[in-house]
């Protein structure tokens, strides 16, 4: 059975699909997480393999699911955070040696297959139907929902994860050689960061509307503090470290105006869910979470990188999307999880979306505002990539953990959470979920 | 500064030989005549694969938007950190872009809308790039 990546037809990219068909008849019934790390120890046990069994393993205890009722895995097959295993270096063949191997070497290690993952969890003996959602989790979980509403699959568990190994961030690879091949030596040559394109449409927003970065401090402090809540992550298990104003504003610049803390930080960690039909869902062990749509932003720039106003063009278009699929609007969502991986994103997701009524250029005053998970205007109370490490899918954790009840100390007080949307990665590109505690 | 030598490909070459002899050439469709870069094996606009050419560019252009890179992944440009990346767009099409380290402008003390000129500079395999200079 070969796996194959989803078809484009698949993600909801087209501007007015109207309702989705499967509005709230598909739920997520489970959660699962490996420990995180900063980097690969070398270890058999904490392999991007092992890390990606334990968190599979760990969604479907959640769900109190039969294993063996499970009939579907969507995984993302890339696993790099940045970080490529070095030319000529020998295979860590005691690793790959203590799993069921692929024909790929590093599967496991530097990448992961559907077949890797069946190979090496037995007890997914009836998993008949697999696809590819390449990107990260965002996509992956769009492709679970549209191929449990469409009967592909009754039961299916949602994958992914990352690996991070030792060097620096895209320093290894092309960027460490000589020379560059001539179509992206149009765009790398200049030796610009990840977070160049981000940093550039920050710059031209606050010229624009008339902000700064240092408005940002605020977002940033409650992204932490919201990743400290967050026992699953990074920060919280292994750096429980404040983030305060003053650090914010002292930190170096990456690509000024985008500094360290607007980086978010590459580390080891996988995620799962599973995801089944509604009526399934009814009599599980947690309480479902619904899904009222999904959909995608497949916008393209014209230039090297998105301009401001492309941003906001397609931000716009985005939120349209999202809310009309879904059968609300933005004054019935409770919180929002938009993606943050570059933390200076985050107000274009929120803009576009027009949470809680801001409009473009506002966002930077809407964090001066009460914006924790005891106010009315909760902000990312997952905190994100930013307060948690890079994972893209600490967002739907979250959503699904709040709707449930379940997010402990991070629970929202302020107002009582119903309805949600996570999404990313980028304002020109990226995935979206509308999740309810209730499935009309 | 020290930048990655290039090895043209197939689809970016003229590019690359204009550059070697100190021109800007952009890709352009001539079933819409809509200038696109980088190249691409299609129009991105109408689609079509044939009546690609490279055009001739008047190397004007203005100072679109830059940040200030510190800590970048290319190691042959770390002991010029940090430094200018400015967005240039062309004057014949504000749509298409281009990267410069806008050299002789000082760090952080870019001109936003600034006017600039292309210049050629040599890569370290030789391979000449255009570069952007702030002019009056």
């Amino acid at each position: 059975m070969a796996t194959e990546n989803a078809p484009a037809s698949i993600y909801r990219a087209e501007q007015n699909l109207g309702l989705w068909e499967h509005r709230g008849k598909v739920a997520a019934v489970g959660i699962g997480h490996s420990p995180t790390a900063r980097r690969w120890d070398g270890k058999a046990e904490t392999c991007v393999g092992a890390m990606s069994i334990l968190a599979l393993r760990a969604a479907i205890e959640d769900s109190g699911v039969d294993p063996a009722k499970i009939d579907g895995l969507v995984i993302d097959p890339v696993t790099t955070t940045g970080a490529f295993w070095p030319k000529g270096k020998p295979l860590p063949l005691d690793v790959i040696n203590q799993f069921n191997t692929t024909e790929q070497p590093l599967d496991g290690i530097t990448q992961l297959s559907v077949e890797w993952l069946l190979k090496n969890m037995p007890e997914l003996a009836n998993v008949k139907f697999t696809m590819y959602g390449a990107g990260c989790m965002s996509r992956a979980i769009c492709v679970a929902a549209q191929a449990v509403g469409d009967g592909q699959t009754h039961t299916c568990l949602v994958l992914k994860s990352w690996h991070n190994l030792e060097g620096r961030y895209y320093q290894g690879g092309a960027a460490g050689s000589n020379t560059i091949s001539g179509t992206a030596a149009m765009r790398n040559l200049w030796g610009t960061p990840a977070s160049f394109g981000t940093a550039l449409q920050f710059a031209e927003y606050c010229r624009k509307y008339g902000k700064s970065h240092d408005m940002m401090a605020p977002f940033m402090e409650n992204s932490r503090r919201n990743g400290l809540l967050f026992p699953e992550g990074y920060w919280a298990q292994h750096r429980p470290e404040v983030l305060t104003k003053e650090d914010y504003l002292a930190a170096r610049w990456i690509a000024k105006p985008a500094s360290l803390f607007d980086n978010d930080i590459p580390i080891t960690v996988s995620g799962a869910y599973l995801y089944t039909t509604a009526e399934r869902a009814k009599d599980l062990k947690q309480k479902p979470v619904y899904i009222l749509n999904h959909a995608a932003s497949v916008g393209r720039a014209r230039g090297l990188t998105p301009t401001l106003d492309e941003v906001e063009e397609e931000t716009a278009r985005t939120a349209k999307k999202i809310y009309q699929g879904a059968g609300i609007t933005a004054a019935d969502l409770s919180f929002e999880n938009m993606y943050d991986g570059f933390s200076l994103f985050h107000p274009f997701h929120l803009e576009g979306l027009g949470y809680r009524g801001i409009k473009f250029g506002e966002a930077l005053d809407f964090y001066q505002t009460d914006i924790s998970i005891e106010g009315p205007n909760p902000v990312s109370p997952s905190g994100g990539n930013i307060g948690s490490g890079r994972s893209r899918f600490w967002m739907h954790t979250d959503c699904i953990q709040q709707l449930q009840g379940r997010a402990g100390a991070r629970q929202i007080t302020g107002i009582t959470p119903e309805i949600a949307v996570s999404g990313g990665p980028m304002p020109v590109g990226g995935n979206y979920t509308v999740w309810s505690a209730t499935p009309d | 500064m020290s930048k990655q030598g290039v090895e043209p490909d197939e689809l970016s070459r003229p590019f690359w030989q204009a550059a070697n002899a100190n021109k800007l050439v952009i890709q352009n469709c001539q079933q819409c005549d809509r200038l696109q870069h980088p190249p691409l094996r299609k129009c991105t606009a109408c689609g079509a694969t044939e009546h690609l050419e490279w055009k001739p560019m008047s190397g004007r252009g203005q100072i679109y938007n830059y940040a200030v890179v510190h800590d970048g992944p290319i190691k042959s440009l770390h002991e010029d950190q940090p430094f200018n990346v400015a967005v240039i767009t062309l004057e014949e099409d504000s749509g298409i872009q281009m990267y410069s380290h806008l050299p002789g402008t000082p760090v952080d003390e870019v001109p936003i809308h600034g006017n600039v000129e292309v210049i050629f500079q040599a890569t370290d395999n030789g391979q000449k790039v255009p570069e952007w200079r702030v002019v009056d």
